[in-house]
């Protein structure tokens, strides 16, 4: 089975996010593999080693430094990894983010796709889903749990949706979209660490890919960022430590007076 | 051709250390020491991914890495848990021997079903009567034909009662001193070998600190490491090879009370401000992060020399004793910036006291430590 996850590197969530010339200053920011990711890359693993055979093939699009992803996911066990790379893919939004990915993945064997449900830097929770329709399969978002039959020709997905969650059954292939509690993800291990090191990452650019140049980037967003702020600084809440009865009738007069919620 | 960088590999390496101490250590570390119980699913857990057994050769099922690389995993693991720590490196101190003087056959026989499976080593050097007076050791070693019948006690033996293999040292005549010390690689499955009363430590409690004592205990000639009567030079190789390990743990448990010091110092407020903003405060902090920084390249530099091949026992025995006593300091001074809290266990920081304080005494002490420097001052030491 021919398995393909798509991965994104994203700034660690502990980074503190600071703004500067109306935008986001990556300087100091410190990259991870988005943790969506890791479960879709936990998921390829298990199926592989479910199955007794399979072949995992990470793919990222993402300037060089997105190769730090993939060789986190190479050290934890994935077989290979490609590499989308060229001026002209930055600042895609997610439909061209969706159509590079779709071009690659043409050019590639697949029996199943796995895209982390979001990326947890802009969080739009598109790339998979349009990655499905230009592909023209199936896709089953936010999947918490997966079964492949038998034949590995169709999946059962499990998917979170308001207030329970839905079964589905879809032919493969099809893109899948992970979910926290999929899995637990796995440690990498010292060899696989080590092993990365004789693994050789193809690169493909516009041309390698078959993407026109003028239909991705930030040029041809069909999202644009209007402006980038950082959330106003939380001020001080009031403190009542007197006489509770006087302080309740403080609170109340404050209440509707000033916050004019009651 | 100086260069300070960490390869793409040993940044991953450090990365999965960090995260699988954040992740099954640290949630664990008050506990362990509190129980005073070894955690061994940890081993297992280690085992798997191969964070332990680091400086065995691959093809004895090491991670056929360095003393370098050794170091990066030992502070990020210590900064969890030093108790936990000790457990894992006293694995690789009475592992170290083997490194050294085995033979491909012992090797063999001994490294590679060990490494195979999760397991603990340890090594059995102190005895009631022997600590840093090393050539004191009283444990006989009486050749009988192919064998050697070994008799005595060990003391403060971490991993004690839990390791699977024991590298001891022992004397064929006490008379000889140093010249009579033999090494011998014992099985604790070998009758004879049992354990005595467990250690209620001040600190480090998760690790298993107790006496084991060899009885008539029946050891092959050919579970001795190097020659007849080596085992003074090769106890002191194994100590020099392994010091800069303990001196990156220390650096480990400093850098950990230092982050939670200033963590600490950032949302305590005290005269209507967060006291990080008081001097006082401050000097503290900067003096805690001058001392962690310059035991960290400590560190660095007596393991570079280490897997250079080259002799460190003056810069490890620096490492050593600097970032031991760098680490009592800090952790000490952690709980001053943590005031009356910083006293109870609610915070993690008096146990990084209480750990500190091994750091300086086990493995050579900060005194035998300067012994070793001021020998090298005096013998060795050329200007650079």
């Amino acid at each position: 089975m021919n398995i393909v996850i798509c991965v994104k590197q994203v700034p660690d969530t502990e980074t503190k996010i600071k703004v500067k010339d109306g935008q986001v200053d990556h300087t100091e920011t410190k990259y991870v593999v988005n943790p969506y990711d890791e479960y879709a890359i936990e998921e390829g693993l298990r199926i592989k080693e479910r199955l007794g055979e399979g072949k995992i093939s990470l793919i990222t699009m993402g300037p060089q430094r997105a190769k730090d992803a993939l060789k986190s996911g190479l050290a934890v066990g994935a077989d290979e990894a490609i590499h989308l790379v060229d001026e002209a893919f930055e600042g895609s939004d997610p439909y061209a983010t969706a159509l590079i990915l779709c071009k690659a993945l043409e050019k590639m064997d697949y029996d199943i796709i796995f895209c982390g449900k979001q990326g947890v830097d802009e969080d739009h929770a598109q790339v998979g889903i349009a990655l499905a329709e230009l592909l023209d399969v199936p896709h089953v978002s936010v999947v918490t749990r997966l079964e492949i039959a038998e034949d590995e020709k169709s999946a059962v997905a499990h998917r979170e949706v308001e207030s329970g969650h839905e079964v589905v059954d879809t032919p493969l292939p099809a893109v899948i979209t992970a979910q926290k509690g999929l899995n637990e993800p796995r440690y990498a291990s010292i060899k696989g660490i080590m092993a990365v090191k004789k693994k050789v990452i193809p690169e493909w650019n516009a041309d390698d890919v078959g993407v026109d140049r003028d239909k991705v980037g930030l040029e041809t967003a069909k999202i644009k960022f209007v402006e980038v702020a950082l959330p106003t600084e939380r001020t001080a809440g009031k403190v009542f430590d007197e006489d509770p009865a006087q302080d309740a009738i403080k609170v109340a007069h404050l209440l509707r007076d000033e916050a004019k919620i009651l | 051709m100086f260069n300070l960088s960490v390869s793409d590999e040993q940044k991953a390496l450090r990365d999965l250390a960090r995260r699988f101490t954040q992740t099954e250590i640290v949630p664990i570390a008050a506990e362990a020491d509190r129980m005073e119980e070894y955690p061994w699913e940890l081993v297992e857990k280690a085992h798997a991914i191969g964070l332990t057994n680091i400086i065995v050769p691959e093809e004895y099922g090491g991670g056929g890495l360095g003393y370098f690389e050794d170091c990066l995993v030992a502070e990020e693991i210590a900064a969890g848990c030093a108790g936990i720590y000790s457990s894992f490196a006293a694995s690789t101190l009475g592992l170290t021997p083997l490194n050294v003087a085995a033979t491909p056959e012992q090797m063999e026989r001994f490294m590679k079903p060990f490494c195979a499976e999760p397991a603990l080593a340890a090594f059995c050097l102190t005895e009631p009567g022997a600590g840093s007076d090393i050539a004191s050791v009283r444990t006989r070693a009486r050749r009988d034909g192919d064998f050697y019948v070994l008799n005595g006690t060990k003391r403060f033996v971490t991993n004690g009662g839990v390791a699977e293999l024991y590298t001891v040292t022992a004397t064929v005549d006490p008379s000889l001193r140093h010249r009579g010390l033999v090494l011998l690689v014992v099985p604790s499955h070998l009758p004879g070998v049992s354990v005595g009363k467990k250690e209620d430590k001040m600190g480090q409690r998760a690790a298993s600190t107790r006496e084991v004592i060899f009885e008539d205990v029946w050891v092959p000639l050919e579970n001795r490491l190097g020659d007849d009567r080596e085992g003074f030079r090769l106890v002191m190789e194994t100590l020099d090879k392994i010091r800069a390990e303990v001196a990156a743990a220390a650096v480990g448990v400093a850098r950990a009370a230092m982050e939670a010091a200033v963590k600490y110092a950032k949302e305590r407020e005290q005269f209507g401000q967060p006291i990080i903003s008081l001097q006082g405060i401050q000097f503290m902090l900067a003096d805690m992060a001058i001392k962690v920084e310059a035991a960290r390249l400590l560190v660095w530099q007596a393991a570079w020399m280490a897997d250079q091949g080259l002799r460190n026992s003056y810069q490890s025995a620096i490492a050593k004793c600097f970032a031991a006593e760098s680490a009592m300091k800090i952790t000490t001074d952690a709980v001053q910036i943590f005031g009356g809290y910083g006293y109870t266990k609610e915070y993690p920081v008096e146990k990084y006291m209480r750990d500190a304080k091994l750091l300086q005494i086990y493995e050579g002490t900060s005194e035998i430590q300067r012994v070793v420097i001021s020998r090298g001052l005096l013998h060795e030491y050329r200007a650079i």
